[in-house]
């Protein structure tokens, strides 16, 4: 049996979205910044899918600034307001301590151009509260930007009253939405947001493309024509834009019975999970996006689950350090309190609404016994086991 | 996947000497959990021959594939050639491992060499200190 578990690092494009990324490379191949008809066809649909995006975001279609996906429109909010802060003399950025790598590495990078960056701790439930961000903005605060799901342990955030602080206090409020929009109600206006990112590869979309919401007038990152109202210079993607709001039309549409489909499968193998001895759920269990579970082992190491697992068709991911290709295991498990020897032992399933029972029941058959295969070999179960260690887990 | 060689996947999916020698007569184990990877290796070793090798792994592919091959390499080999294995015949032998894995290969090393330091000691036989360079974890972690 092939299960596709892993959603949150790439969904599957949804039937739709294809066919309508074909049919408008073939039908709409002007530019949209010709003036003859073929082109202006090309604008015409490029603006109704702004207006259509708008609609679903609760934004207005001026606001919406389409980009090549969710690290650049990361890239640019954080750019941007970094740049309009410093003109006024403000160098202080608020952020978590377990956002993106698309957040998380711009901020080293203006660390390294003088600003003073905050990152909040997020607690053993990966959950930042709105009272942290209070006591941590300052008069030369810029920006502050709080994701809203997290990626690894699904966690969701507080963002409407983040956002409602950063009102009060009249600062720029970036949320990075890249796992949240397509899953959970996103409405732009009701989040108190300024700006917010979106990536249509995560809701069935292709890879390449997404969105910044900016209420605020923001450079661009991409200097060129004058695209995108002079914010983001590049030829319009249109094939792929026209399939990011096709798919985000479907998701929207279907969510609710998606999420209660998506949620009862979710909470059984969480449920049948947490019977292997020595583990535990990453993250709250309740404030969590629905496909997301998180787990971590002890005793074992996350890269040769994940290889063994994929022998037995189960495609999910982890974040130890092996699979990052660094020597650390993954900063958002050590965020919430992980040591790194648990961390290491870590597995994400995130789950959508085309696995079924049948697939469920096949992971809580196979993990369980790929988990036992490899304590079975390990030294630092050995240990665990006869007390020579103690478990943390 | 094709991070790794056939080979790698081979030995990561079917290892060789997985288990505990419950009179060993060296056991060695290096490496730091907080790393991610430990291996843990055992020998009988008779007449100057390692008449048996097994090992515990708590890793990656990598590393499970380096102390299965290692393993194989040294089973049935005089103690005097086990010494001198080294990492680079381990990678040469799994046909290559990726740049960031070499360290797993470098750890199946340490772990004969440590096994064998365990034998030398316990027996007090005369030995070549030099042959034992610094053994264990020598990276910097962030985020400590
Ligand atoms: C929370 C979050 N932000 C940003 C990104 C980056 O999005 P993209 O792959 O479209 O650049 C991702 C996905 O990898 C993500 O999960
Ligand atoms: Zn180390």
């Amino acid at each position: 049996m092939n299960v596709y578990a892993d959603n949150a690092a790439t969904a599957k494009m949804r039937p739709a979205a294809l066919r309508t990324y074909a049919e408008t490379a073939e039908k709409y191949f002007g530019n949209p910044s010709s003036l003859h008809s073929d082109g202006q066809r090309a604008a015409e649909e490029l603006s109704r899918c702004r207006a259509k995006t708008a609609e679903l975001l609760g934004c207005s279609p001026r606001e919406i600034i389409f980009t090549s996906g969710g690290s650049e429109a990361d890239n640019q909010a954080i750019v941007a307001a970094a740049i309009a802060g410093e003109k006024k003399g403000k160098k202080h950025i608020v952020s978590t301590a377990f956002e993106h790598h698309a957040v998380l590495h711009v901020l080293d990078r203006l660390k390294e151009r003088g600003f003073e960056i905050t990152l909040l701790p997020v607690g053993e439930r990966g959950i930042v509260r709105a009272e942290q961000v209070r006591n941590a903005v300052r008069d030369d605060t810029c920006l502050v930007t709080v994701m809203f799901a997290n990626n690894e342990i699904g966690t969701i955030q507080p963002v409407a009253e983040i956002g409602a602080v950063c009102r009060e206090k009249k600062i720029p409020f970036h949320t990075d939405a890249v796992q949240a929009v397509g899953h959970v109600p996103v409405d732009v206006n009701a989040l108190n947001a300024d700006m917010l990112s979106l990536s249509a590869h995560k809701f069935g979309g292709p890879r390449g493309v997404g969105a910044l919401v900016s209420k605020l007038p923001v450079r661009p990152l991409i200097e060129g024509g004058a695209q995108e109202r002079g914010r983001r210079a590049g030829t319009e993607n249109l094939p792929a834009i026209v399939a990011m709001t096709t798919a985000l039309e479907l998701s929207v549409a279907e969510m609710t019975e998606a999420d209660a489909k998506i949620r009862a499968m979710r909470d059984k193998l969480i449920a049948g999970l947490k019977a292997v001895p020595h583990c535990a759920l990453n993250g709250d269990e309740k404030s969590r996006l629905s496909g997301n579970v998180s787990f971590c082992f002890e005793g074992i190491e996350g890269e040769s689950l994940l290889l063994l697992l994929d022998e037995a068709g189960i495609r999910a991911s982890s974040g130890s350090a092996c699979t990052s290709g660094s020597l650390d295991p993954s900063h958002v498990l050590l965020a919430i309190g992980r040591p790194h020897e648990v961390a290491h032992g870590s597995l994400r399933l995130t789950l959508s609404a085309d696995n079924t029972q049948e697939e469920i029941d096949y992971m809580l058959k196979e993990i369980p016994r790929v988990v036992q295969y490899l304590r079975d070999m390990s030294p630092v179960w050995r240990d665990l086991q006869s007390g020579k260690r103690n478990y943390v887990l | 996947m094709a991070l790794y060689s056939e080979k790698v996947m081979d030995h990561f999916k079917n290892p060789r000497n997985v288990g505990v020698i419950e009179d060993a007569d060296g056991v060695g184990e290096v490496g730091n959990a907080k790393c991610g990877d430990i291996m843990k290796i055992y020998i009988k070793v008779k007449d100057g021959i390692v008449t048996d090798a097994k090992f515990e792994t708590f890793g990656c592919g990598s590393a499970i594939a380096s102390s299965s091959m290692a393993t194989e390499m040294i089973k049935g080999h005089p103690l005097t050639e086990a010494l001198s294995l080294t990492n680079k015949a381990v990678v040469e032998a799994l046909d290559g491992l990726p740049a960031h894995k070499i360290h797993c290969s470098v750890l199946a090393e340490e772990a004969i060499k440590s096994a064998i330091l365990d034998y030398y000691t316990r027996n007090n036989l005369p030995y070549d200190e030099s042959v034992f360079k610094k053994i264990g974890c020598a990276h910097e972690h962030d985020g400590e």
